[in-house]
């Protein structure tokens, strides 16, 4: 077999060959080309990573584990991550998303976590092309699908829509789960001399080599890679659930890991080098559910619903028992024994004999070439004076209220179960969501969030406002984001100008999550999302996650009351490059506005002090669609309108649809004006009117009844 | 009152049910393995909780229905002890013909999760006495087969003899066809047999026993058993 078939290159080739000091065979060869394809070894970015901060007070776990973990405080930790599984979902939309919701739920659980809610990221093409409406159709009903019947609510995410994902769509999946830090289970403590066992589903063929699927361009020939599909089973998994949860509860285990990408290969390697030992796998003893499968197959299947354990010989039994008693397949297969030697035994011959810290870990990495796109300066030219100010305003807020990114989600998460397990104390359709933790005052609050477009007008400035964003959410809420994780969707890196774009967006969420002191502790890259019709737009979604100290101290959105005096925090000169406006018009052009560290991290303790000091009834940072859509969709949830005058003399269309910066709009009780004025004293604060009618109307631009704006907002 | 919850492979809701028993009666609740074959020797209200009973792969409940613990729960049922099914009981409760009736997939054939209007149809059972009489409370719904149908000599006959206790409704306790959820036959969200110490209901009361997460109105449903059961000793 030509190395170049397993999909190596020559330079990997040659490291195997020179580590080995001989030829490997075709098992080793086809394992190698998988471990060593970008989805598993981080090839192209190993090195662009190392540029987020990813240490702080709150970390217990960074990056580097099955997921990253930060301290809530009294022992209690949380561990989440988040992870694309774009190229799976665009050929089996059903299976595709229901499989990457199974297994971030397996990568937390991994930890010995109780997964306690899940997130999702979709972008979807054009809505109108069919093609759109069953790929969003399977793709929303395998996330539900699998996520309900698991019992893991869905309680939030983000659904946005461009031409560029008509081919590609992307399906990002969140999750996080509770673990108290004393029972963290990790891949780094086996010793030699214990078992290795496999718990879980029977090994197929199904899914073979799905990660190395996952590091090319989609075309005509792979669409047709079923065999590259796996099949999800969440009945198996929530069994997985609670029989690794009673193990780990019981102390039965010494180290646990999901089998996702590369199934049993990448797994056990990973223990064994993390770990620094060797082991020996017996092959035989693995169940099957197909017949003749070769060793290649076996090491390589990407069946769903299985965990690696490794338990100290002494626990055998009673680990069997608990699968047994939640009828799940067990099979010690394996031993760990000294030294680093990683071998396969199967049909009583040596099918493959690898160090096993070269299998994950030493795959050299490709410096790609990097190149600033020549056409970047002429997509900031825009003036903005060819804009005409709208001829109807009532028109234009109506259908930026039913472009479809901005429109209500409800149609899709009404489809998703959001309060199972009894934490959900703000579900989706927020644009913050709270977990209680039962028995405990403080909230976890989290948000997931994208701007590709800004990213794709200035990948630097994009990257820090897709950070910027989910802070400023948080903090109105009353939540001091605590850390995130981030799924890195980008087309190829081997065109330069493209790997330009993903080097500038990394360095510009890097830019911002230092800024915040905001780390990153998990999260995974997928590249070369394109097709022959082009490619994605860089698209960095970021899973943030937050800590509320109580109740008392958060803030909703969408809660205004009768009376309530309206105020704009926040530079009145945003601008429209980029902006939800100009994009439901067609037109993607401008450069987004700078990131200003000061000022974000002054509205950010503002903004954290006006929760807790109950300061307003109601709040909400301003993202798509600019303080035109945040009124309309305080007021449509609050169920009540409001009357607001701007005495500024910025261009109207900008005040009221520009984007970026640090902006909020608040509903202030008017006993507590006085207060709300001393904590934004010294940062730009306007009055802009009083909550209370039947219509929002502002003057010299719209005037619209709450059921008009509703009716736009939720049937398009 | 000492209440079993029965956890079969699958269910989701055992844990939530629990809690919100525990949490608002006070009273003792514990899990029963669905493999065992006799339900503890001093339970007096059985609890088939929600969720995908064997991943509900084949007709949602049909697996659970014949699970080894469900002949002691029927025959605890039919001693006129206190059985209660949430959605997936509902399910189970139809299949093991504890119950008239079906569940069939909503007529969107979509899954819907959201917070639900009821009206009260019924305060002369055990789970409702504490109601008034066409209140209007809020329980969440969260399911993908939850229209309930049945022949229509027998809806007659179940609507004659009261059996309907719950009926989807709007804030105003008006059950017009926008406020059906799901599709099910006059707007019937949850049933008792006719001696009444046997209830399924699609709705999660369970999801409305907290001020923080998703209201209080299903502490008056609990607090109804527990009263109706000190009253009655059933």
């Amino acid at each position: 077999m030509e190395y170049t078939q397993a999909g190596l290159r020559e330079t990997e080739y040659e490291e195997i060959r020179r580590v080995l000091g001989r030829e490997p065979n075709e098992c080793e060869l086809r394992i190698m080309g998988v471990m060593w394809s970008e989805h598993c070894s981080y090839k192209s970015t190993k090195n662009l990573l190392k540029l987020f901060p990813n240490n702080g007070d709150r970390v217990v776990l960074g990056p580097g584990e099955n997921a990253g973990i930060i301290d809530l405080g009294d022992g209690l930790g949380a561990a989440f991550k988040a992870e694309s599984h774009n190229h799976p979902s665009a050929v089996a939309p059903y299976q595709g998303a229901a499989t990457g919701v199974g297994g971030i739920i397996r990568d937390i659980l991994a930890l010995g976590a109780r997964p306690v809610a899940s997130m999702d990221g979709l972008f979807f093409g054009e809505p109108s092309s069919p093609r759109t409406q069953s790929l969003a159709s399977g793709i929303v009903h395998g996330v539900g699908g699998y996520g309900n019947a698991v019992g893991v609510p869905t309680v939030g995410g983000k659904t946005a829509y461009d031409p560029s994902y008509n081919e590609n769509p992307l399906l990002n999946a969140f999750c996080i789960g509770l673990i108290p830090l004393d029972e963290i289970v990790s891949s780094r403590t086996a010793r030699p001399g214990q078992a290795v066992v496999l718990l879980g589903s029977k090994t197929g063929r199904d899914g073979i080599a799905g990660a190395a699927f996952a590091s090319v361009e989609l075309s005509e020939d792979n669409k047709a890679s079923r065999p590259s599909i796996q099949i999800g089973d969440p009945f198996g998994e929530k069994l997985l659930i609670e029989a690794c949860l009673e193990m780990n509860e019981k102390k039965l285990i010494v180290s646990m890991q999901d089998m996702g990408a590369a199934g049993i290969i990448s797994s056990s390697s990973e223990v064994a080098a993390k770990s620094g030992v060797g082991m020996i796998l017996h092959f035989d003893k693995i169940p099957l559910r197909a017949e003749n499968m070769e060793p290649w197959e076996i090491a390589l299947s990407e069946s769903q619903e299985r965990m690696l354990l490794i338990v100290d010989r002494s626990y055998l039994h009673e680990v069997m028992e608990v699968a047994e008693k939640w009828e799940l397949d067990c099979a010690e297969f394996g031993e760990t024994v000294e030294g680093d030697e990683y071998t396969i035994l199967f049909h009583g011959e040596r099918a493959a004999s690898l160090p096993a810290t070269l299998i994950g870990d030493r795959c050299p990495l490709i410096p790609w070439p990097s190149r600033r796109p020549a056409d970047l300066e002429k997509k900031w030219e825009f003036d903005v004076d060819d804009i005409p100010l709208p001829e109807d305003w009532n028109e234009t807020l109506l259908s930026l209220l039913a472009d479809p990114s901005l429109a209500s989600k409800k149609r899709i998460y009404e489809q998703y179960d959001s309060m199972v397990q009894l934490n959900t104390v703000i579900g989706p359709g927020h644009p913050v969501s709270m977990l209680r933790i039962k028995g405990r005052d403080s909230l976890i609050a989290m948000t997931l969030d994208a701007d590709p477009w800004k990213c794709s007008l200035d990948p630097f400035r994009g990257g820090a406002e897709t950070v910027a964003r989910p802070v400023r959410d948080l903090a109105v809420a009353g939540a001091r984001a605590a850390g995130l994780t981030d799924c890195l969707n980008f087309p190829s890196p081997e065109v330069p100008e493209q790997y330009w774009v993903l080097e500038e967006c990394v360095k510009g969420m890097a830019e911002a999550c230092g800024a915040f002191d905001c780390p990153v502790v998990s999260g995974n890259v997928s590249l070369y999302n394109e097709s022959p019709d082009g490619a994605i737009l860089p698209t960095p979604v970021v899973g943030t996650v937050g800590i509320i100290p109580s109740i008392d101290a958060a803030l909703s959105a969408g809660t205004w009351e009768e009376g309530d005096v309206l105020f704009l925090v926040g530079p009145c000169n945003p601008s429209l490059a980029g902006s939800r406006y100009l994009l439901s018009q067609g037109k993607l052009a401008g450069r987004p506005l700078p990131f200003y560290p000061e000022a974000e991290k002054d509205f950010v303790e503002r903004a954290l002090k006006t929760a807790s000091a109950k300061a307003a009834h109601s709040g909400r940072a301003l993202s798509g669609g600019g303080l035109a859509a945040a009124l309309a969709k305080e007021s449509m949830e609050s169920g009540i309108g409001a009357s607001i005058s701007l005495s500024i003399p910025t261009r109207k269309d900008i005040l009221l649809f520009g984007e970026g910066c640090a902006r909020a709009l608040y509903a202030v009780p008017m006993s507590r004006v006085p207060l709300f004025k001393v904590l934004w004293n010294g940062y730009p604060c306007i009055q802009l009117g009083r909550v209370g009618g039947e219509r929002l109307s502002v003057e010299g631009a719209f005037s619209l009844t709450v059921s008009e704006l509703l009716s736009k907002w939720r049937n398009g | 009152m000492n209440t079993a919850v029965i956890v079969f492979p699958g269910s989701n809701c055992d844990q939530d049910v629990m809690h919100a028993v525990a949490g608002s009666l006070g009273t003792k609740v514990r899990a029963v393995w669905h493999k065992e074959t006799t339900l503890p020797e001093d339970t007096d209200f059985v609890i088939l909780p929600g969720g995908f009973s064997f991943g509900d792969y084949l007709r949602c409940g049909a697996m659970a229905a014949r699970s080894p613990i469900m002949k002691a729960v029927a025959e605890h049922g039919r001693r006129g002890g206190l059985l209660l099914g949430i959605c997936n009981g509902f399910q189970i409760l139809t299949e093991s013909r504890l119950l008239p009736g079906a569940l069939l997939p909503n007529r969107t054939l979509n899954f819907v999760c959201r917070p639900c209007f009821l009206r009260v149809e019924s305060v002369s059972t055990p789970f409702t006495s504490l109601f008034s009489k066409g209140q209007v409370v809020q329980f969440p719904i969260a399911h993908g087969d939850g229209l309930y149908t049945l022949p229509e000599e027998e809806l007659k006959a179940l609507e004659d003899r009261g059996g309907v206790v719950f009926r989807y409704s709007d804030s105003d306790g008006l059950t017009g066809d926008n406020a059906n959820p799901n599709g099910s036959a006059n707007n019937i969200a949850g049933i008792v047999n006719e001696r009444g110490n046997i209830l399924g209901l699609m709705p999660h009361p369970e999801r409305a026993s907290e001020a923080l997460t998703g209201g209080e109105d299903g502490r008056v449903f609990w607090q109804s058993i527990l009263e109706s059961f000190t009253k009655g000793g059933r």
